[in-house]
């Protein structure tokens, strides 16, 4: 009874899922889906805001100004994470926090303080990509395929 | 012993001194009054969520074997478990016991089959005084089980709430207080549920099946309880308990059903989802609110069916459904026969 | 205007998401590792970065910007290195993100317990 595609289910089983199913509360998921836009976009609309004061007064070209935005996104949400509030907000939010760069640094600050219990090597050092660990490799094994499939086929990566 | 699975204990062991400790947001729910000590503090100023978990359950111990009015010399036996890996917090409160140790692992029906264990071994002469104890911490049971503490995710409307808390009973061949019974020890159950935020609609069918054993084995009906409660089926468990039981003629509406993990939290007003879960939560409930009932005179026979999720973190990943037991233990008022 | 186009196509992408969490029953890595390889999927078919000009902040500061940049640093490797720049390549213009990730992470974590 170990693989998901083997498993069989009894019509005991089956007739019991279909009750649990039925009684189950649904996700809200229009209310979640306006909550997500809301707060995504607000986030994204307040790393513009970043963006354009970093390219106005602190000189940054358009390309490179994402940087220091990215990094002071990722810095407000460690900030939050370490006041306990981001996981009560991302309750409320859902993806609107947690597909943001913030979200992603969320992820690592949260290992980071948790397993601070277990020390600081074995611990936060090893338990900090804990949750952004899979974003990392399957992030960077699909830009190898990419960038191999650009390869092989000779297209112009200009 | 009764039919199949269940014990009955003719020698009426007692439980002579119960003990309940929980957190803040226990501590803020609508039982609050029936808690021993209430934690302000969920970390109970330990370096780590751990430790917090273990100060609970050595304070609930403590206070159990004072309420008792036993030393821990006197203490035969401790029977205990909880959620953590290798069930760490009763070890190590066993470590400062320094009493023989029964160790198990029930998940969140532990409260129950530790306390069914500790009566069979009173009522058989195996011991004059045996302590039974459980505690589940909220941040040990999301850090081992889900995620960090901190972490935004967003839980469904199915999930539940881990109860931050410890509950201890010393059961004694002789003395006052309310008296055990009976106990079923419950089978595994398993009908194909994978969903972990959702160990309600897993555990519903366990809980059913031990209820039903017991009835069966002991020839009664629901009708001969004063009430019925399920450990922490929470909100979509309940329903779906209802459900089955009305599928399987069950008269459950005979008697008071409810479920301790609806009691105690404030479902409307705390954010815990379905309801509260976790060893503590039958446990807290079960000697804190239910005993204290007891006492004044409102309940004179009580089933407790603690039910409990075996899964683990590495199952559920394996892509494995999630097997649930129920155990039931039956108490009844010290001052009335059964 | 780039304002008003940051918060739409920034809450459009968020919303993405969310169907991935509720409908899709992914759990929230899985979701944003789905988001991440969307990223670089649409960066290799050349999107990604119009859509940056077109919504900026709304294109680059969900995850999806991360995939599609890493993308960027593996294939302006290859035409700079060829072949091998699609391995080494990549991490070139993330670094920030990562970085500072773990920087304050690390320091938050000797500062701070977890409230629960």
């Amino acid at each position: 009874m170990a693989n998901k595609n083997t498993r069989k289910i009894t019509p005991t089983q089956k007739e019991y899922q279909d009750l649990a199913k039925r009684i189950e509360p649904k996700r809200p998921v229009f209310k979640n889906c306006l909550r997500a836009f809301l707060v995504g976009g607000s986030i994204c609309l307040f790393g513009q805001v970043l963006q354009e004061m970093f390219m106005h007064y602190f000189h940054f070209d358009q390309s490179k100004a994402g940087n220091p935005t990215v990094a002071c996104l990722i810095f407000i949400s460690v900030v939050l994470t370490s006041f306990g509030v981001y996981d009560k907000f991302a309750q409320w939010a859902g993806a609107g926090s947690a597909v943001p760069v913030t979200g992603f640094a969320n992820s690592m600050a949260s290992a980071a303080i948790e397993y601070r219990s277990e020390g600081l090597v074995l611990g936060t050092g090893s338990n900090m990509f804990k949750l952004a660990g899979s974003v990392i490799v399957f992030g960077t094994f699909s830009a190898f395929v990419v960038g191999l499939i650009y390869l092989i086929f000779g297209i112009d990566a200009g | 012993m009764a039919g199949h699975r269940t014990w009955v204990f003719e020698n009426r062991p007692v439980i002579v001194g119960t003990a309940t400790v929980v957190g803040p947001e226990e501590g803020n729910g609508p039982l609050a009054n029936d808690f021993d000590i209430i934690h302000g503090d969920k970390m109970l100023g330990q370096k780590s969520w751990e430790k917090a978990e273990h100060m609970l359950l050595e304070e609930a111990v403590k206070l159990a074997l004072e309420n008792a009015g036993i030393t821990k010399e006197q203490v035969n036996y401790y029977v205990g478990g909880d959620l953590l890996n290798q069930i760490t917090s009763s070890s190590l409160t066993a470590r400062t016991l320094s009493v023989p140790y029964i160790g198990v692992f029930g998940a969140c029906s532990t409260s129950m089959e530790s306390l069914a264990l500790a009566a069979f071994l009173v009522n058989a002469g195996g011991a004059k005084h045996v302590l039974s104890a459980t505690s589940s911490h909220n941040s040990t049971a999301e850090k081992q089980f889900r995620y960090p503490t901190e972490y935004g995710s967003q839980k469904p409307p199915t999930a539940q709430y881990t109860v931050t808390g410890a509950g201890a009973a010393v059961v004694a061949s002789s003395g006052n207080g309310p008296v055990i019974t009976s106990a079923t020890i419950g089978r595994v159950v398993d009908m194909g549920i994978t969903d972990p935020f959702n160990m309600g609609a897993a555990m519903a069918p366990a809980a059913v099946d031990t209820i039903q054993a017991h009835l069966r084995d002991l020839n009664r009906q629901p009708s001969d309880y004063d009430m019925i409660v399920t450990g922490d089926l929470a909100t979509v468990g309940y329903q779906i308990a209802l459900e089955l039981f009305r599928k399987h003629n069950v008269p459950i509406e005979d008697t008071h059903y409810d479920d301790c993990g609806l009691m105690v939290y404030d479902l409307k007003k705390q954010p815990v989802q379905a309801g509260g879960s976790g060893c503590a939560c039958s446990a807290t409930v079960t000697y804190g609110h239910l005993l204290k009932r007891m006492a004044r005179g409102e309940l004179n026979r009580l089933l407790v069916v603690a039910t409990g999720a075996l899964l683990s973190p590495l199952t559920y990943q394996q892509g494995e459904s999630i097997p649930c037991i129920a155990h039931a233990v039956c108490i009844e008022n010290g001052g009335t026969g059964a | 205007m780039t304002y008003v186009w940051a918060f739409v196509v920034g809450g459009l992408i968020c919303v993405v998401g969310q169907i991935l969490l509720d409908v899709c029953k992914m759990t929230p890595g899985a979701a944003m590792s789905t988001l991440v390889v969307c990223g670089a999927i649409l960066d290799g078919l050349k999107l990604y970065e119009p859509l940056i000009e077109f919504a900026g902040a709304g294109a680059t500061v969900p995850i999806t910007s991360f995939g599609n940049a890493l993308v960027h640093g593996a294939l302006a490797e290859l035409q700079r290195d060829g072949w091998i720049g699609i391995v080494t390549g990549i991490f070139e213009v993330t670094s920030a993100g990562i970085s500072s990730a773990i920087i304050f992470s690390f320091l938050a974590a000797l500062f701070v317990k977890p409230k629960g």
